[in-house]
């Protein structure tokens, strides 16, 4: 068979403002590739888009089943959107399994397209099915399209080099095609992709780009495909965009931090789920002087972590909850020695090893009071992924500025996420300062807890700087000399110094922000990975004549000084979090208000209209 | 390392600190000697640091007038790895103790010790838990009586050398507070090594394990039982040079003289690639109880962690050029928005 060309199109072309579509498969299926593809596709095309991967924590699951579906959501917009979209629109199934396993979410009268040769018998009942979904009626009311992806994947590649089983490896590409053919996205920058993908295997690349052709090909040659849709590009801010998760957005925004401050990272870490990514990353980027130190266990990163810190480094460790458990004692020893240090925690499901590929909300209250002794340290949370990158320079800035460690929350949802970025330029970004010093700060020697008075800082005096050597650690120290004493009074007064100077940090990050309608009795208040739905159904709450406000909190502590104001200028408080109500506890105590919950753990993020439902729900109340 | 011809009075090394260890420990003996020995090492004392965890010896770095850093329990090695890694520059010793490094953290000591970084560890093995009193430790003979084994210790001691050697340590090596030349001796090769060094010094713990090295360190015992390995000689020892140390079958052995030809006597070599012979030695004896080997077991050269760390860093920046955070940001492909 020759190679398949594209075919002359008879398509109608209809314009929709927005679409989302969702991939599901098994999990060697490779839906997360197609879901990639067609959103990086959509990203150059210009779209504004926000994406939902959530895959099984078993690297392949039983083949077939419910618990080895892996899916991926995107939603494409020609106006600025901030989740990957509520009910999709269009359902890729794969195989009985993906369509039991999302069926229920596919938007009434949405296009279902099937793989048809993946429903045997031997897979239906395998999924859970009694009868054939395809027959027993289940599937009125969506527009289905049943195709034969995997005999068309032998067909195209029956002349390839790939033989056997291999051969059915590239039928996700029949998928991609497909959804180019009907959402008109162009193939060059997937066929550009996977040349570059496999470049050492060219019968590979060659048999996914006969396949990808011939999905595009199935859909101009089918009649039933020949209504198309095109989602137009995004009114968005003028400037050069790029489509980033979570994870990178952090990681880079540690490797900006080191340059703003003008020294070297250090990253240590373990591998865990989903927090590796940053590592994976970081460890691409030695030509910026980025130290990655994969240890023998959690503690070891951040003991390692705390040893470069020392030594003058922008130190930083990554995790996930059970990983900053581990870390935890080593947190108290750079708090206690007043090291500055990162320790980034991307949030999953717990507890234990809960759900490990799953976003959730529920490390708040451990990351702020997860400590024996009295140890206060800042927490902030990123919101989205292109706030990752801020959030981890703004993190990096306040432990170098305070000499503290720092915790940034992070969770699965916005480091395996994606959004498009208005890229900044580097030289627009804030210089970070720090206590490094070279000098003598008294008559009487180097006084290692001699602090700044504005900001209570400690000097950061490195190992290598003559006349500077002084001795620190995890027993209470004498303010001032920082020898070690169990006086009294001077274990009140650093037990007082150390919350004093994490307290004032409060003066020295952004006010808080409102959204919405200003002059509403009701504010929804959130935190973290909320903050897309938050606002995009206080949004549509505002456009539907619901009056109500939102502001989102990056620093959990300290809150920002206008906090209580904000609050107070609110008769109903509304806390959304994908946890069991964590930030309400610490606003009901610190403000004493009646804050009202709306929680959920169900491992997968709140959609907007949820929300939105859920706050009406509550102000009607 | 850089070395600058300096060279200090052993006080130079002490802190202003007060020395803060039961009248009579081993401890000081050794912060003796390594302060004396510190004092001609020959590195400017700014760039050395000390790292330990907890326990009485971990109060270590307190009495060093150099850069110090004492951490939590067993994870010195770790905060270490950090330390060297960050500024290679730095001469990095962890001072440790028996349940600090063998016990919680043991993990951590033969990682360090496998990826061999550059980091001197001195292990002050007195046999006992010190500061909390007076529990049995994982180097405690079997059937110790102390107060959390009111019946004896029912475990099997691990021997340090042992586990140092199947960590793949690079340097080996093990001496006693009491011999003041012989620690001397063990710094002088650990601080020239390149890569982890793994020092192990029997210290007295006069109060919860007393005379603990008897064997070793009394007039008798440190004739009888001490056997002295010295690189390139015939390992030979007793008050007569009556005993010899033979290697068979791979196997180390104890045998007198007068039984073999002197051509069957082992001659030691630090240097061997295969720690086979070394970790034949260590198992002489599993404590310091009748002839026990001291010294260098093994002093190999293998690739270090710190340097094939700035090795590929290097790299990177020559092929890559320093890194650029604007084009870093837009590597993954971007588009305009007019």
């Amino acid at each position: 068979m020759e190679e398949p060309t594209l075919a002359t199109d008879k398509k109608t072309v209809e314009s929709i403002p927005a679409i989302t579509i969702r991939f599901a498969g098994d999990s060697g299926d490779g839906m997360q590739l197609v879901g990639t593809r067609f959103t990086d596709t959509s990203a150059l095309f210009g779209n504004d888009l926000a994406t939902l991967p959530s895959f099984p924590a078993e690297i392949r699951a039983p083949q077939g089943t419910i618990a080895g579906v892996s899916s991926f959501q995107v939603q494409i917009a020609d106006f600025d959107i901030l989740t990957p979209g509520d009910n999709p629109e269009v359902l890729v199934a794969m195989n009985p399994a993906a369509l039991k396993a999302h069926l229920h979410d596919l938007a009434p009268n949405g296009m279902l397209i099937l793989n048809e040769d993946a429903f045997e018998e031997k897979n239906i009942t395998k999924a859970g099915y009694k009868l054939d979904p395809r027959e027993s009626g289940e599937l009125d009311g969506y527009r289905v399209f049943e195709v034969p992806m995997e005999k068309l994947t032998k067909e195209a590649l029956k002349d390839s080099e790939i033989k056997g089983r291999a051969v059915l490896r590239s039928k996700n590409m029949i998928a991609l095609g497909l959804i180019s053919w009907v959402f008109n996205r162009p193939l060059e920058d997937t066929v550009n992709w996977i040349n570059k993908k496999f470049e050492k295997l060219p019968e590979v690349a060659d048999a996914n780009i006969k396949t990808l052709k011939t999905g595009y090909n199935f859909g101009i040659t089918v009649e039933a495909f020949h209504h198309t849709y095109v989602v137009d590009k995004a009114k968005l801010p003028a400037g050069e965009y790029t489509n980033i998760n979570g994870n990178i957005g952090l990681s880079w925004g540690l490797v900006a931090a080191a340059k703003l401050s003008e020294l070297e990272l250090f990253y240590g870490s373990y591998p865990i789920t989903p927090a590796s990514d940053i590592l994976h990353e970081l460890s691409k980027h030695k030509n910026f002087d980025v130290i990655t130190f994969q240890a023998e266990d959690e503690i070891a990163a951040a003991a390692a972590t705390v040893g470069a810190s020392f030594t003058g480094k922008l130190a930083v460790t990554g995790t996930s909850g059970p990983g900053l458990a581990l870390k935890s004692e080593t947190i108290s020893l750079a708090l206690s020695a007043e090291l500055p240090m990162v320790i980034v925690n991307v949030q999953r499901g717990g507890p234990s090893t809960g759900l490990p590929t799953k976003p959730e909300q529920s490390d708040l209250l451990f990351a702020l009071y997860g400590r024996h002794g009295e140890s206060p340290l800042p927490v902030l949370a990123s919101r989205s992924p292109s706030h990752a990158f801020y959030t981890a320079i703004e993190a990096s800035r306040i432990a170098l500025k305070y000499m503290t460690p720092v915790i940034l929350l992070s969770d699965n949802y916005v480091a395996t996420g994606s959004e498009p970025w208005l890229l900044p330029d580097y030289k627009d970004l804030p210089s970070l300062s720090n206590n490094l010093t070279t000098k003598l700060n008294s008559k009487d020697g180097f006084l290692p807890f001699h602090r700044d008075m504005t900001t209570f800082a400690r000097p950061w005096a490195t190992p290598g700087t003559p006349g500077l050597e002084h001795r620190i650690g995890g027993l209470e120290k004498e303010e001032g000399t920082g020898n070690v004493s169990y006086d009294s009074d001077n274990h009140q007064y650093m037990t007082d110094m150390r919350a004093w100077k994490i307290a004032n940090i409060a003066n020295d990050i952004e006010p808080l922000e409102l959204n919405g309608d200003e002059k509403a009795d009701t504010l929804v208040l959130g935190w973290g990975s909320t903050y897309g739905g938050i606002t995009q159904a206080v949004n549509r709450l505002n456009e539907k004549g619901v009056k109500v406000a939102s502001a989102h909190l990056t620093f959990i502590n300290p809150f920002p000084d206008n906090l209580g104001e904000i609050l107070s200028s609110f008769k109903t408080v509304i806390i959304p979090e994908l946890n069991t109500g964590q930030l309400i506890k610490l606003i009901r105590e610190r403000f004493l208000i009646d804050a009202k919950g709306i929680n959920k753990v169900a491992g997968v993020p709140f959609t907007a209209q949820e929300l939105a439902d859920k706050i009406e729900e509550k102000i009607n109340e | 390392m850089s070395k600058v011809p300096v060279s200090y009075k052993r006080t130079d090394l002490q802190s202003d600190q007060e020395v803060k260890w039961c009248p009579g420990c081993g401890d000081y003996t050794i912060l003796a000697s390594v302060q004396s020995f510190m004092a001609d090492m020959g590195i400017s004392k700014e760039k050395i640091v000390f790292v330990s965890g907890i326990g009485c010896a971990a109060r270590f770095p307190y009495y060093m007038n150099t850069y110090g850093l004492h951490t939590i329990h067993g994870r010195a090695p770790a905060v270490a790895t950090g330390v060297t890694v960050s500024n290679p520059d730095l001469s990095v010793w962890v001072v440790s103790g028996d349940g600090d490094a063998l016990s919680i953290g043991g993990n951590h000591l033969i990682h360090a010790l496998r990826k061999n970084v550059n980091i001197k560890i001195l292990m002050f093995n007195n046999q006992i838990y010190g500061l909390t009193k007076g529990q049995y430790s994982p180097t405690s003979e079997e059937g110790k009586k102390t107060k959390s084994s009111p019946f004896g210790s029912v475990e099997l001691p691990f021997n340090p050398m042992s586990i140092a050697l199947g960590a793949e340590a690079s340097f080996v090596a093990r001496s006693v507070d009491m011999d003041r030349e012989l620690t001397a001796q063990v710094l002088q090769e650990a601080s020239t090594h390149n890569g982890s060094a793994f020092v192990e010094i029997y210290q007295n713990c006069n109060v919860f394990n007393d005379k603990a090295f008897e064997q070793l360190t009394s007039k008798e015992g440190r004739v009888a039982n001490r056997i002295n390995l010295v690189h390139g000689e015939k390992v030979i020892f007793g008050a007569e040079d009556e005993f010899a140390v033979t290697i068979e079958n791979g196997e180390a052995k104890v045998v007198k003289r007068t039984d073999i030809d002197d051509s069957k006597i082992y001659v030691h070599d630090i240097t061997r690639e295969n720690p086979s012979v070394a970790f034949s030695l260590s198992r002489l004896s599993h404590g310091p109880y009748g002839p026990t080997p001291m010294g260098v077991f093994r002093k190999v050269q293998r690739e270090t962690y710190n340097d094939d760390v700035i090795n590929q860093i290097n790299f990177a920046k020559d092929s890559k050029g320093a890194g650029d955070v604007d084009k870093l940001i837009r590597s993954l492909g971007t588009w305009n928005v007019d």
